[in-house]
């Protein structure tokens, strides 16, 4: 279990990215607020074990700080990360080091080993744990193919596609069976398509190896694809977190709210409106589709059919949240107003609907 | 008095082994030291992995004194030093011992350069994967940035070809001290063109070497 307790992250001067980051001693750092950027503001979160917990905020929320909090690459100004429940704060850099080799991270640009083969950058994490030559070797392949690239072993990174690259940077990490695994952007580089094979390899780690995944993303899809648990970050602060069908479902914050629209895709936008209005003559209604069916699909057949109400489905889009369907889908109700009204007033003390 | 070929021929192959003998000592002793300062000034530097403005002040201030100064004043200036440190102020040894001095520095800012080329993403990398500073030196910096370095050194061993020869002139011995006691003093043009010769060969080889081995190490 991973625990960050109101960690705040403050860099010296301007926001220059965690790679300036001067060295900050835990606890007297405070003072050093003033005056400079504070890349993350007191955040709280508890990840559970086993869990795929997906960070999403815009570039510069300060989300892949609080990544490298996590395993300590950068120090927090004040507040406390523990792993496992151990403080990180409290241990010697050499036993932070050890700590890091149980956390596994995964980058955006890959970070690979140019100077080594596909085998030499998986089994550079195991010769770091002390494994012998054969060991480590035979450990490499093992993750290869767990990864799909075994008879990759002996090229260089410089020969393989993005996609292949960045298995290999998930190999690397889960090289030594770390229980956490860090993912930095892990599919920001990558196109559509290479980006669902990377997520159905991460969906296995979590799955089928039982680790647990902190991934931080831009695209809400990524979350939508693989994670239970998401937090929304904005300007250093958590604004919502929460299980995934649920924050999709109900967005309480408007940064989340935009985040799930960009990844559902299901409400018309307000040019979109212009065009169904010119194109339907009808009252466009919508409504939200959940596990249970549109507004629940049997209860509003019924009601269209008792009022004599006929529909055109004008607009719609619904997607797979962890597992279950959510959107929504926009009508044209074709009838006489009084009976569309009355089907609307029933919806609408059963569910959210928007008429227009 | 021009030289008389049928016998001189044996002095250029000697001053060309002195030459030679000069440059390679200096390349591995200087190539040691400022390998040894250049990480030191990367890792120290604002934000590097062993980050320390003291060392790195000092050594980045040492380098920018000894730098500007030409080679042939260096070896001047530096004479009562090499005197007690080789023994003697002329000849072949006495010449390695300024060279090794200006060298170590423009070997170390090549090193310094050269690593800080190496995305730091890799550097990253390597830190999450729990490895020392010093380990990372070792096993991630020098090796990924051994391309780059290899020509770096590349550009050390011509300059320091050049240099022996600028040490030939003021007693050094070498190809550089035969073009000036035979070539200029004694006006033999012939001298001054087989020392020119020699000098271009040797550039040219090892330019050739440097070349090779970072094909090599570049894969490409």
């Amino acid at each position: 279990m991973i625990e960050l307790r109101d960690v705040t992250k403050t860099f010296p001067s301007g926001p220059s990215g965690p790679s300036s980051a001067s060295k900050g001693s835990g606890r007297d750092g405070k003072k050093r607020a003033e005056g400079g950027f504070t890349a993350v503001d007191g955040v709280s979160l508890t990840i559970d074990r086993g869990s795929v917990f997906g960070i999403v905020g815009h570039s510069g929320a300060g989300k892949s700080t609080l990544l490298r909090l996590v395993n300590y690459l950068e120090e927090p100004t004040s507040g406390s990360v523990l792993v496992d429940g151990q403080d990180l704060g409290a241990l010697s850099e050499r036993r932070r080091r050890a700590v890091r080799r149980s956390i596994g991270m995964v980058f955006q640009q890959f970070n690979l080993f140019r100077s080594r083969t596909v085998l030499g950058n998986v089994a550079y994490p195991l010769k770091l744990a002390g494994l012998g030559r054969a060991e480590a070797r035979e450990r490499a392949e093992e993750v290869l193919r767990f990864v799909g690239l075994e008879e990759y072993a002996r090229r260089y990174p410089e020969q393989l596609s993005g996609g292949q690259r960045q298995r290999v940077g998930i190999a690397r990490a889960l090289a030594t069976s770390p229980g956490v695994l860090l993912c930095d952007e892990a599919t920001s580089a990558l196109d559509p398509q290479t980006t669902q094979e990377v997520l159905a390899l991460l969906k296995r780690v979590g799955g089928e190896l039982g680790v647990t995944i902190v991934l931080i993303t831009h695209e809400m899809e990524v979350v939508r694809g693989i994670c239970d648990k998401v937090a929304v970050m904005e300007a250093g602060k958590v604004v919502e977190t929460g299980g995934v069908y649920d924050v999709f479902a109900r967005p309480r914050h408007p940064t989340t709210e935009a985040f799930v629209r960009s990844a559902l895709q299901d409400l018309p936008e307000a040019a979109t409106w212009d065009r169904l209005r010119a194109r339907h003559g009808g009252r466009l209604v919508t409504v939200p589709v959940t596990e249970n069916g549109a507004a629940g699909t049997r209860e509003l057949s019924r009601l269209l059919r008792e009022h004599a109400v006929d529909f055109t489905v004008a607009h719609a889009g619904v997607a797979e949240v962890q597992d279950r369907p959510l959107g929504s889908v926009t009508l044209e109700l074709r009838g006489a107003d009084e009976d569309i009204d009355a089907v609307l007033l029933h919806l609408a003390s059963r569910t959210t609907v928007g008429a227009r | 008095m021009k030289v008389d070929w049928n016998e001189f021929w044996v002095k250029v192959v000697d001053a060309t082994g002195e030459t030679v003998y000069m440059v390679l000592v200096t390349l591995a002793l200087s190539g040691v030291l400022g390998t040894v300062v250049g990480l030191a000034l990367f890792a120290t530097r604002k934000g590097g992995i062993l980050r320390n403005r003291v060392v790195f002040a000092v050594l980045n201030a040492l380098i920018n004194v000894i730098r500007p100064i030409p080679f042939i004043i260096a070896i001047v200036a530096l004479s009562p030093v090499t005197r007690s440190v080789v023994g003697t102020m002329i000849g072949t040894e006495a010449a390695i011992f300024p060279m090794v001095v200006v060298a170590t520095f423009g070997v170390a800012r090549i090193v310094e350069g050269n690593l800080l080329s190496v995305e730091p993403g890799v550097i990253e990398a390597a830190r999450s994967m729990g490895a020392s500073p010093v380990r990372i030196i070792v096993t991630v910096l020098v090796p990924e940035a051994l391309g780059p370095l290899v020509l770096g050194f590349t550009f050390m061993l011509v300059a320091l070809i050049d240099f022996s020869a600028v040490a030939g002139t003021v007693g050094g011995g070498g190809v550089g001290n035969l073009a000036m006691t035979y070539g200029y003093l004694r006006f033999d043009t012939s001298v001054m063109v087989v020392a020119v010769a020699v000098l271009v060969v040797l550039v040219q080889l090892a330019q050739l070497l440097g070349n090779f081995l970072a094909r090599k190490v570049l894969r490409r």
